[in-house]
């Protein structure tokens, strides 16, 4: 018996989301009176894995998984939890995970909740917590299959150190040609700017920054935060900003420590795609937009003046402390 | 070639989020339910297909009949036939296997999704669905051209997009970017007058099981009010010493 947890990599470095997917799975392990085994397809340096509770890793080097492709990763993913013996399997909820979820729950029979926040209630029966009505409302649930498959939401339990001694080992999988039906052609990716998925800091700007031309301050100020940028689905639909953007309900998700809303109303579907972020600040000149209303800070003010000189003391305050 | 589009019945999204029956079932009452914003998307894809490809397009929901008048809204957006699966929909795993069903009996080759339906996010019909039927599977998928058995699609990514070569039989679970916001159609008086004369099938469900249940659900805790600064220095100072995320 054991708890698998898949660990993304990028570039062969491991994700933030991966680690804290460890954490977690030493948490469930804890509690199941069994050690944690995580698997990488092409991560390297899995030394790290050891720092938050796995005590195994198998490591999958492949060729012809260079690529993340959902079907074959699936594939890896079952046929390690079988050789484990895996009761519960751990991913994190990145676009990829999310992708190859459903493909790993029929293969190994295992029901799935997605965006769990927090450790099982109880593991016997089987019950956890997970985020519904996109951040309106929390769901207890029961999984009532043999092996569980848990997808835990960003940023809901951390990241935490739990030094254990790791023992690593090649793991080759058997691949089938069914895994590469479906295969990347090209990619189109700025690989320069910090995507909305992984950025701990998102700055985000909606229809009351009038035009595209006004985004340079917008830039700016995720430039010195190390942030991404973001939009209201308005500004994209106006073709200000590219779809890729746009965040909410029907949009990207956004789940980081902070996001900092320029110029937005905080209409109800936009705040249930963003709701989920730890610290809320909202810049608008309208003391009745209802963004104030779920918002942790506010600035009641004319975003043309409060973002440049937030950006300049914003610039002094990391020099100071850089 | 066959289309068919899955339909989830869900909450408007300004609904209000209400549990009844001791916090145990979504509380309906006064709310407006709309087809999931994701299959709109797929279901217009659909459309498209129809009127340049010559496809035929049908919907399928699995649900009570409280759901035939969002079946009906898809037959009057152009959709040629309907199936509702008569039972409750009880979790996303009996779904799939009453879906991959009738993927089998019907013979599609195309069957649209959406990306993941807006009431519990579960975001894994369709990728199940194509896992059963053993069929290809392109999640998230913002762009979508079918030539002979061959499918050419694009996927959103973190920071970007992926094309993507596949064939048919294919599962896809779609997004805004299938088609564009502007594209979407609203039912006119000669679709909807259509609509109701539209076969709508009911379909008695398969014997499977279900692998989760929900047992009960609970509100987040009321966050406390916002604190308003009038300056930056403050604000940079709370957001550095106070909530610690810079
Ligand atoms: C089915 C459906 C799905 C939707 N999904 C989404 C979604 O996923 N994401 C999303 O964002 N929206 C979504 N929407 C749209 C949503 O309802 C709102 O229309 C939208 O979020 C409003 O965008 P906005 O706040 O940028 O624009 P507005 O509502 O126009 O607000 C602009 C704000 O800027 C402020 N402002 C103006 N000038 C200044 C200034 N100089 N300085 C500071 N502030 C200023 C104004 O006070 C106002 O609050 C959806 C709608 C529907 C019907
Ligand atoms: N009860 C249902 N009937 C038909 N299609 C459904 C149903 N539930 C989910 N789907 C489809 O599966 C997609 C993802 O749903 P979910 O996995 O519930 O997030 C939806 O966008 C629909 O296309």
């Amino acid at each position: 018996m054991s708890v698998l947890v898949y660990t993304e990599s990028e570039e062969g470095k491991f994700k933030k989301i991966a680690l804290e997917a460890v954490s977690y799975a030493k948490g469930i392990a804890d509690s199941l009176s069994t050690s944690v085994t995580a698997i990488t397809i092409n991560g390297e340096e899995s030394n790290e894995l050891g720092n938050y509770g796995a005590s195994k890793v198998l490591q999958v080097s492949n060729d012809k998984l260079q690529n993340f492709n959902a079907q074959g990763f699936a594939d890896v993913i079952a046929q390690a939890a079988k050789q484990e013996n895996a009761q519960v399997v751990i991913i994190s909820s990145s676009a990829n995970s999310k992708y190859l979820a459903p493909l790993l729950a029929v293969n190994l029979e295992a029901g799935f909740v997605p965006n769990v926040v927090d450790l099982p209630l109880s593991t016997s029966p089987f019950k956890v917590t997970s985020s519904v009505f996109s951040n309106k409302a929390l769901a207890e649930t029961e999984i009532t299959t043999n092996i569980k498959l848990i997808g835990l939401a960003k940023n809901a339990y951390g990241l935490k150190e739990n030094e254990t001694s790791l023992t690593a080992e090649d793991f080759s999988p058997n691949l089938a040609d069914e895994d590469f039906n479906t295969t990347v052609a090209s990619v189109e990716k700025a690989s320069d700017k910090v995507t909305i998925a992984d950025a701990e800091v998102v700055v985000s700007g909606g229809r009351g920054l009038k035009g595209p031309e006004n985004w340079g301050m917008i830039e700016e100020l995720a430039d010195v935060l190390g942030a991404a940028t973001a939009c209201s689905k308005p500004v994209s639909d106006l073709g200000w900003r590219p779809h890729s953007e746009h965040v909410g309900q029907t949009g990207k998700p956004v789940s980081s420590n902070l996001y900092i809303a320029i110029g937005i109303s905080g209409a109800i579907q936009h705040l249930a795609g963003v709701n989920s972020s730890k610290v809320k600040v909202v810049i608008n000149n309208d003391p009745e937009a209802p963004f104030f209303k779920a918002a942790e800070y506010g600035i009641v003010g004319d975003a043309f003046e409060v973002v440049p000189q937030l950006i300049e003391k914003l610039k002094e305050f990391k020099s100071n402390n850089a | 070639m066959k289309i068919l589009v899955c339909i989830s019945h869900v909450p408007d999204t300004t609904s209000k989020i209400n549990f009844t029956e001791g916090d145990t079932k979504f509380d309906t009452n006064g709310v407006q339910f709309v087809i999931n914003p994701n299959d709109e998307f797929g279901l217009t894809r659909a459309m498209w297909f129809k009127e340049k490809q010559g496809a035929s397009v049908h919907v399928i929901n699995v649900g009570g009949p409280e759901t035939e008048p969002t079946l009906r809204k898809a037959l009057a957006i152009g959709a040629d036939e309907a199936i509702r699966v008569n039972t409750v929909a009880s979790d996303g795993y009996y779904v799939a296997k009453q879906i991959a069903n009738v993927v089998k009996e019907g013979g599609y080759d195309l069957v649209i999704g959406g990306r993941e339906s807006i009431d519990y996010n579960g975001g894994m019909v369709p990728g199940m669905v194509a896992k059963l039927i053993k069929a290809n599977f392109v999640n998230m998928c913002i762009g979508l051209d079918i030539d002979g058995n061959n499918a050419t699609a694009s996927r959103e990514i973190d920071g970007g997009k992926e094309n993507i070569n596949t064939s048919l039989p294919l599962v896809v679970g779609g997004q805004k970017g299938i088609v564009q916001e502007s594209d979407l159609r609203i039912p006119n008086m000669r679709g909807i007058m259509q609509a109701r004369s539209k076969p709508l099938h009911l379909k008695e469900p398969i014997e499977t099981n279900s692998e989760t249940q929900i047992s009960s659900f609970t509100k987040p805790e009321a966050k406390g009010a916002v604190k308003l600064v009038d300056n930056v220095d403050e604000l940079i100072s709370l957001l550095h010493n106070e909530a610690k995320v810079i």
